[in-house]
């Protein structure tokens, strides 16, 4: 794999994910006179805002009713259009998620899931708008694509790039400012399906996407200095999984921890374990939330937590290269 | 060619017998609801909507939204009678590898529009499809049928203040008015009414119709087509069973389907409705 260049991390740059998202939709709105977005109430939350007031002929704010908005969605995509629906990730894809599965992805129908506030981003609104289960719902369902950027300039380019992908897309994004990664003009910030490497090593790998990724860069600093080589990828593709990255990465480094701000079962922990039990076994060591809901705090007080932190990711790969033979 | 009042009740008869005939091969189903919108789905198929079984995904055409997708058989029946695929196919209805599905699945070869089954979805989809016509700025007008047990779903209503909110004039929901569900009769098992006042806080054209007489239903349907500014529901008074003695009004055939002598009965009741009687 070649290494994705990425910044100077030691004073970020910070930018929502949201806001990246919003632009995205912008420039996606601007390019193809076929997308339309809907909202629930949400528009300046979850960033539609760019979009609502360049296009307002082709966005419909739907009211608190998210699943009437993902089935009026459905039937705009059926007869042509590209919609883009958009809540709180706790609402959109979980609360309608009967329509996404029936409506939307049994009919295969052009309509971009594009949530925000997910996992702990929300922080001080609580255990319930902390959604830690939507990638493992949207993952599962046939048809849907997932992908999880890893910071506001990824958001923009994957927003962007999955108008082009056909069929329904899950497009998840965050509330808080996170670190920008990649550099402003980089034309490689996103390719849909494609892992990216954003730091070379061989004693083991990070899998990670979303917030996760910026915690694991750390990590991997912090390791650095006790002469452990850590690769990072960033898998912001979570479905289609690129699995050959996965397979190359444990055939090189032979020890794998992963790495997302999700409940551990169904979303990039079992997409990277599935693949590498069926292929290529090497022990894993996993950072995510275990069976566990949130509450009340900042983002960096449930990180710690629930065990999201660079610290943890640190022990997790100690942990794996004890085990690594 | 419009169809004259008693050739459409000939084909609604036809259609009647299909559906009993592929609910016994099938051996499981919907035959209540079925029967009860036959001649909603005639007048749809014959009269009313802009449709070509020789071309069925015209882009142009009317769309038709099945919302209670477990009344697909009467669906399958219609599209059949239509011309839109052989009638043969029909008694493959449920069976593994038939395009027949038990409840409906996006098909246009089949003309078939939408896949269903959870209640409460359709009416929303229908929505988006009227919307994408106005947004095209095309004359394709969007029917949809709905249960009223389906109106239990409060997805519905979310739907009814959509259509409302986006001036949906080229929408018409068509409820079937049963007065039954799978379970019992619709007032004991979640009271609707007054289902049409319901509709008309919400902002709709309301026109309630006997949905067993055409010259009501194409008077609603005319008068859908003259609403502008904002959705229209036919209110449509449906027998359960329609057509068939011992199903006729009785919940208890919302699911069930008949077997072997029940299947000749229902057939003889059916004959007799024919008009060389």
């Amino acid at each position: 794999m070649q290494l994705t260049k990425i910044r100077d991390l030691t004073t970020p740059q910070m930018k929502a994910m949201r806001d990246g998202f919003a632009e995205g939709l912008l420039n996606a709105g601007i390019a193809n006179p076929d997308v339309v977005a809907l909202c629930a109430d949400l528009k300046e939350s979850i960033k539609f805002h760019l979009f609502a007031e360049k296009f307002p002929g082709r966005f419909f704010e739907c009211g608190i009713a998210e699943q009437n908005m993902a089935g009026v969605a459905a039937g705009l995509a059926l007869d042509g259009k590209i919609a883009f629906i958009g809540s709180f990730a706790c609402f959109s894809p979980a609360r309608n998620f009967d329509q996404i599965r029936i409506s939307i992805c049994m009919m295969n129908a052009n309509v971009k899931i594009a949530s925000s506030h997910a996992a702990f981003s929300s922080g001080s609104d609580g255990i319930t708008a902390q959604m830690l289960e939507d990638v493992a719902l949207m993952r599962c369902l046939p048809n849907m694509k997932v992908v999880v950027p890893a910071d506001a300039l990824q958001a923009m380019k994957a927003t962007e790039a999955i108008v082009q992908i056909p069929g329904p897309v899950y497009l998840r994004n965050g509330r808080s400012e996170t670190p920008l990664l990649f550099e402003e003009n980089d034309p490689n910030i996103f390719e849909f399906g494609k892992a990216q490497m954003l730091r070379e090593g061989e004693h083991v790998t990070i899998i990670a996407n979303g917030y996760m990724v910026f915690r694991s860069l750390l990590a991997a600093d912090a390791l650095a200095k006790k002469g452990i080589n850590v690769r990072v990828l960033n898998m912001h593709t979570v479905k289609p999984l690129d699995e050959a990255a996965v397979l190359e990465s444990a055939s090189q480094t032979h020890a794998i921890v992963v790495a997302e701000e999700a409940q551990k079962f169904g979303g990039l922990v079992s997409a990277v374990t599935e693949t590498l039990a069926q292929n290529y076994p090497v022990p894993v060591e996993i950072v995510a939330v275990n069976d566990q809901f949130g509450e009340s705090g900042e983002p960096l007080d449930l990180t710690i937590s629930r065990h999201l932190s660079e610290k943890d990711i640190q022990i997790a790969v100690e942990k794996v290269l004890q085990r690594k033979v | 060619m419009l169809l004259e009042i008693s050739e459409l009740q000939q084909k609604a008869n036809n259609i009647r017998k299909s559906i009993v005939n592929m609910l016994y091969a099938a051996g499981s189903g919907h035959p209540g609801g079925s029967l009860g919108i036959t001649d909603l789905l005639t007048a749809l198929y014959f009269n009313e909507m802009r449709i070509n079984p020789k071309d069925p995904d015209m882009p142009d055409r009317d769309r038709f939204v099945l919302s209670g997708a477990h009344m697909v058989p009467a669906l399958y029946a219609t599209l059949a009678e239509a011309g839109f695929f052989p009638k043969e196919e029909l008694i493959t209805l449920r069976k593994f590898g038939s395009r027949l599905q038990g409840h409906c699945v996006r098909n246009l070869e089949l003309g078939v529009e939408t896949t269903g089954g959870s209640l409460g979805q359709g009416v929303s989809i229908a929505c988006g499809m009227a919307l994408a016509a106005k947004l095209d700025k095309k004359e394709r007008r969007v029917y949809c049928l709905l249960g009223d047990g389906e109106s239990n779903e409060g997805s519905v209503w979310e739907a009814a203040m959509f259509g409302h909110k986006y001036q949906l004039d080229n929408l018409v929901f068509i409820l079937d008015r049963n007065q039954i569900q799978l379970s019992g009769s619709s007032n004991d098992i979640m009271p609707m009414d007054p289902m049409d006042a319901k509709w008309q806080a919400f902002n709709w054209e309301v026109i309630t119709v006997a949905g067993h007489k055409f010259e009501e239903i194409f008077a609603a349907l005319q008068k859908a087509r003259e609403t502008k500014n904002c959705p229209t529901i036919i209110i449509a008074n449906t027998i359960a069973g329609k057509g068939v003695s011992f199903m006729e009004g009785k919940w208890q055939w919302h699911g069930k389907t008949p077997n072997a002598e029940e299947l000749n009965i229902a057939l003889a009741d059916l004959n007799k409705l024919d008009a060389t009687n």
